[in-house]
């Protein structure tokens, strides 16, 4: 319906209904109107693409289609890619996983054959593509982005219209530098007060999962807001934003803003406009945000002034509770079924009951593009500075991109992550999702600060605790959970 | 891609919500750079006892759900990342149907399946079907009660035929786009191309207008 007073500018042919161009919008629907590049007989739109990453996992098979069906990339200069699933991030001369460098091998081939720019292993803009796209000014706002992997939502951090797709639109993009889409729903969620110190980002989008649900966003657009939101940086913005897809929402916005030019601005970004193309471009995406009235499909309120930071005790992001809670009892989840519940606390080896600050962990993971940004080593560090992570714990600490690895060695972080008992890795995806060697054992505990605390996730067995920074790095000290807020 | 039109099979139950596409097909499968072999992993971790034998246990190691064609879960199926290789896994299965149910919740009506699930499976001529809770849980009951049981997934008619003692018939509500796509086996991208003029022309104006 959007689409309809934007398609007639540019097909006249084509039949109006209404003239939105006087009613207010919301972010959304300003991005989306400018990328209508047609509007298909059967009703969706054929959105285009201003930028597309790919990473080795989800894009071999696409490039495979291409090159069977004699197709060429349509805008090899609009797609960027880098290898980040399935590095190793300790030893990085040797792949020994020949499968693995199989799967590398094949992007660095495809790259060269279709002239798609690559940072490789090894490039110093190597890194996790959802941190590289904004590091690399690539990320951009009232663009579209697009990447075959689900957490893409994390560049709507910037005002970007960013959302994951599958192998075979990967292929879709490729060949036609477009998607065919069905228009979503908006989902309005604004975040009031003022987050109290020991509480983060992290926290503010865990809590809202847990009272949505893991399916709650689906069909949605998610638009973040709220004065709490305004107060935070590019860092916990991504955040946020990164894991709407665990609410099931396909993406996750926020009106840029000062902080968001100022980002931009900051360290000369290669594919970020400059000089005075950065000033018209700062023009145009100040009259990004939400027109005042502009009506969503849905809205919510949380109230950040009482917000707990948040742990999950299950093996679903919406199985969240307060740091102060109890393990719960399989009866007492809303939104999850007693024999959910069952299955989920004897995967994580919990009884009903105990105190969540009382579960000891004997891995704790830092990195992720959740949060393996500059910003959340900063936090860590200052949690680890000048203290020794517990006897027996294990803790990785794995920067999103060799730029932040190069910041944080700048900054010597990395110092004080090896003295307190940390391991210090090169860039990548690591335990997030362990296909490189970097896993749980099964049964091990993990408070990590990555998105996903899926059965197995982390490693076949394992057991996952999504936490922040904060409170994952006070864990590794701790032995065990802690309240941040109150911790020593 | 193969048209789905009317299909009949075995249908196999999994009695589980939020089945993640973690669980769908794990990781290490995701190292392949091909488009098959990937039908003997889905669900491995959960076929699978640790020791590698078949666990008993899971559901569709059942002698009874051999060779089946048609898959019903619980609400939210296919959460998580949006690896093509779970749909994949679920089609080289030997499955040309998932069916689920929305669930309604504090908050309204949750769809059965997550988005970029859905959207795959379409890519891949596999049906996805949205029932009611009421209906599902019907499914689930008379296959509990009738062994083998087949059932018919005719597109067309919008319709599940039940091939039990009594036939029991379901309607289900499709996307029309969806439904079209899968009915005529559509290759998006040579449809796309169709449009390359309209693409170039919009390229035009667009690049000169937006900062990237
Ligand atoms: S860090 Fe984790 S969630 Fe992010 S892209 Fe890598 S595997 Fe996916």
């Amino acid at each position: 319906m959007f689409s309809g007073a934007f398609a007639r500018d540019l097909h006249p042919g084509i039949p109006v209904r209404y003239d939105l161009r006087i009613m207010p919008k919301t972010l959304f629907q300003k991005i989306w109107d400018r990328h209508v590049a047609g509007v298909m007989p059967d009703g969706t739109t054929l959105l285009y693409i201003d930028r597309h990453l790919i990473h080795e996992v989800t894009s071999p098979q696409a490039f495979e289609g291409l090159r069977l069906s004699g197709r060429k990339v349509r805008r090899p200069e609009l797609t960027i890619a880098t290898m980040d699933h399935n590095v190793p991030t300790d030893d990085r001369s040797v792949i020994k996983d020949p499968i693995s460098k199989a799967q590398i091998e094949a992007l660095e081939n495809y790259c060269r054959e279709f002239g798609v720019t690559l940072y490789g292993l090894g490039h110093a803009r190597q890194g996790i593509v959802h941190i590289i796209g904004p590091e690399l000014g690539l990320t951009l706002p009232g663009t579209t982005i697009v990447c075959g992997d689900s957490h893409t939502s994390t560049h709507g951090a910037f005002g970007t219209l960013a959302f994951g797709i599958g192998t075979s639109e990967v292929e879709h993009v490729l060949a036609t530098q477009t998607l065919r889409q069905s228009t979503p729903g908006t989902f309005k969620v604004e975040y009031t007060g003022t987050l109290r110190p020991g509480v983060t980002a992290k926290d503010m989008i865990l809590k809202l999962i847990g009272m949505i649900g893991t399916a709650g966003g689906t069909g949605s657009v998610l638009e973040y807001t709220g004065a709490a939101v305004r107060a935070l940086s590019m860092e916990e913005r991504m955040t946020i934003c990164n894991m709407s897809i665990e609410g099931g929402a396909r993406a996750g916005m926020i009106a840029p803003d000062d902080t968001t030019f100022e980002y931009i601005s900051r360290d000369k970004r290669p594919f970020a406009p400059q000089g005075e193309a950065l000033d018209k471009a700062i023009a145009f995406w100040k009259t990004l945000p939400s027109d005042a009235g502009a009506a969503y499909d849905r809205e919510l309120t949380i109230d950040v002034n009482q917000l707990a930071p948040q742990i999950t005790w299950g093996t679903s992001p919406g199985m969240v509770a307060d740091v102060t809670a109890r393990v719960p009892d399989p009866d007492g989840v809303p939104g999850y079924n007693r024999t959910d519940v069952e299955k989920a606390l004897d995967y994580m080896g919990l009884t009903p009951g105990t105190p969540l600050t009382d579960l000891a962990v004997d891995t704790v993971f830092i990195g992720s593009c959740t949060n393996g940004r500059i910003e959340d080593l900063r936090r860590a560090a200052i949690v680890f500075a000048g203290r020794a992570v517990a006897k027996g714990v294990r803790v990785l600490v794995v920067p999103g991109s060799e730029q932040v690895r190069k910041q944080a060695e700048g900054e010597g972080l990395d110092k004080v992550f090896k003295r307190a008992g940390c391991e210090w890795r090169f860039a990548g995806c690591s335990m997030c999702l362990g296909m490189n060697p970097d896993q749980l054992k099964p049964q091990q505990r993990c408070a990590s600060t990555s998105n996903r605390n899926f059965e197995g996730r982390q490693g076949k067995g394992g057991r996952t605790h999504l936490v922040s920074p904060e409170m994952a790095a006070a864990a590794a000290i701790a032995g065990h959970f802690v309240d941040f807020r109150t911790w020593k | 891609m193969q048209p789905f039109v009317k299909e009949r099979g075995i249908v196999a139950t999994l009695d589980r919500a939020n089945v993640d596409t973690d669980q769908i097909i794990p990781k290490q499968f995701l190292k392949s750079i091909r488009r098959t072999g990937f039908g003997e992993a889905l669900f491995i971790d959960w076929k699978r006892r640790p020791d590698g034998t078949p666990d008993p246990d899971f559901a569709l190691n059942q002698p009874r759900f051999k060779d089946a064609r048609i898959l019903v879960a619980r609400n939210n199926f296919g959460c998580g990342s949006s690896r093509e290789h779970a749909v994949w896994a679920v089609v080289q299965a030997g499955f040309r149907t998932v069916i689920a149910p929305r669930k309604t919740t504090a908050n309204g009506e949750v769809p059965a399946f997550a988005d970029i699930f859905a959207n795959n499976c379409v890519k891949n001529g596999l049906l996805t079907i949205e029932l009611t809770e009421r209906e599902v849980d019907q499914l689930f009951a008379v296959v509990a009660a009738t062994p083998g049981l087949e059932a018919t997934v005719d597109l067309a008619a919008q319709t599940i035929t039940l091939h039990a003692a009594t036939p029991v018939v379901i309607r289900f509500e499709i996307d029309p786009v969806r439904k079209d796509h899968l009915l005529r086996g559509l290759d998006d991208i040579a449809m796309t191309l169709d449009y390359e003029p309209q693409i170039s022309a919009f390229e035009k104006t667009h690049d000169a207008q937006m900062p990237r």
